[in-house]
């Protein structure tokens, strides 16, 4: 049993990560992903809302109709949102306008709706907690780990929360002074993108023989 | 003027799956031919269209004056909801032959970022009633234009020998970022040689 709950907690992380295996949630993870504190901003938000949404659906899942259930799970995950977008506005403004436009577009990415639909409405509260926090850390690894390349090869930088004397901006000596231009421009995101699923798939495939 | 401004840079400058990341799902789950992709662009561009009005309709006649603002998100994404459903039994009803074309991709708009991401860019960028609609379209039609050219691309590859770990998305992900260098060649500076 213990395994088992193990098991829902750590499949999001690799072997399921919505964003490499499931190819969900494309959009935020490239559009958000130039600052290394974008995409852990990202990360965060996402966590809050999948836990939340999936709390809910799961508890409600007796009572919403079947036929009116994708609607219901909207509205539950638009409230979330909601949630975050103002407690965002009002404590972190600067990570608040940076994340612009993709931190209402959380409504519609498809890892909480996909997790509502595929886990939380025919599993207890308890595991649904599990699932959340496993998709919502592999999400926020996949986003940071792609920013963090992006940013160093593309700036030179590593953007951190600024703490006391620290502004929270780690330069790379070499980098900072020539950096890669085109890993922070859309198209190096796109290609990032390409190759890094790529090394999935051949470390998949690997295993698999 | 005003108007060819909005068009050319919500189809070239600030294309939305090249630039802005909005539509990346269907970008790469609906391109592998070229028809299903030119039927899921007409219905985003429809979509997107009529949902620019409405949701500017709601949110200016709406939540400004009863001050609710902070409801956008909700309000929008309900509004885009039911209109997609709507937009989907008025279709079947009316024109059979435009649902065969478009029935099957309706319900996967709602979903789609893209929609949505028009929507609050709208308000965001303070446009009127007209501009709005006019940058739903035009914002349509870019997301058409990749889409299309995205497919064709993959049909071509289909025919080619690609390596196993690079087979489907990985390849699909490295075309779409040679295309988007390609589309760097529009900018800003392409809007001011045309209209001064």
């Amino acid at each position: 049993m213990a395994g088992e709950k193990k098991s829902i907690l750590t499949k999001g992380l690799f072997k399921e990560n919505p964003v490499f295996i499931l190819m969900l949630g494309l959009c935020p993870t490239l559009g958000v992903s130039t600052q290394v504190i974008n995409g852990l901003g990202m990360g965060v938000a996402v966590i809050f809302v999948l836990l939340f949404s999936n709390i809910f659906v799961s508890l409600l899942k007796n009572v919403i109709p079947n036929s009116v259930r994708i609607p219901s799970y909207i509205v539950i995950i638009a409230a979330f949102v909601t949630i975050v977008e103002m407690v965002m506005h009002a404590f972190a403004p600067a990570i608040y306008k940076s994340l612009g436009i993709f931190l209402p577009l959380i409504v519609v990415n498809c890892i909480i709706l996909g997790r509502a639909e595929a886990f939380a409405n025919k599993n207890t509260v308890m595991d649904s907690i599990l699932d959340a926090i496993g998709m919502g850390v592999g999400f926020t690894l996949a986003v940071t780990l792609i920013a963090l390349i992006r940013e160093v090869f593309g700036a030179g930088t590593i953007t951190l929360m600024p703490i006391g004397g620290f502004d929270g901006v780690i330069e790379i000596p070499l980098l900072y002074t020539y950096p890669v231009r085109i890993f922070s421009l859309a198209a190096g995101a796109l290609l990032l993108m390409g190759y890094l699923k790529a090394l999935f798939e051949w470390n998949t495939n690997r295993k698999g023989r | 003027m005003a108007y060819i401004a909005i068009f050319i840079t919500y189809i070239f400058i600030n294309n939305f799956i090249l630039t802005q990341f909005l539509g990346l799902c269907p970008f790469i789950g609906v391109s592998k031919n070229s028809e299903s992709a030119i039927g899921m662009g007409m219905a985003v561009t429809f979509v997107m269209g009529i949902a620019s009005i409405i949701t500017w309709l709601v949110y200016t006649l709406l939540l400004v004056p009863l001050q609710l603002e902070y409801l956008q998100t909700l309000s929008f994404i309900l509004v885009i909801a039911s209109l997609v459903q709507f937009v989907e039994m008025v279709i079947q009803k009316n024109s059979p032959a435009l649902y065969q074309a478009l029935g099957i991709f309706l319900p996967l708009i709602t979903t789609n970022c893209a929609v949505l991401g028009i929507a609050v860019m709208n308000i965001t960028e303070g446009y009127n009633l007209m501009e709005s609609f006019a940058a739903g379209i035009a914002a349509g039609i870019g997301f058409t234009l990749v889409l299309v050219l995205m497919s064709n691309i993959r049909e071509r590859m289909d025919l080619h020998p690609v390596r196993k770990s690079f087979k489907g998305v990985p390849i699909a992900f490295i075309s779409g970022g040679l295309m988007a260098l390609a589309f760097m060649a529009f900018d800003k500076s392409l809007l001011t040689n045309l209209l001064g």
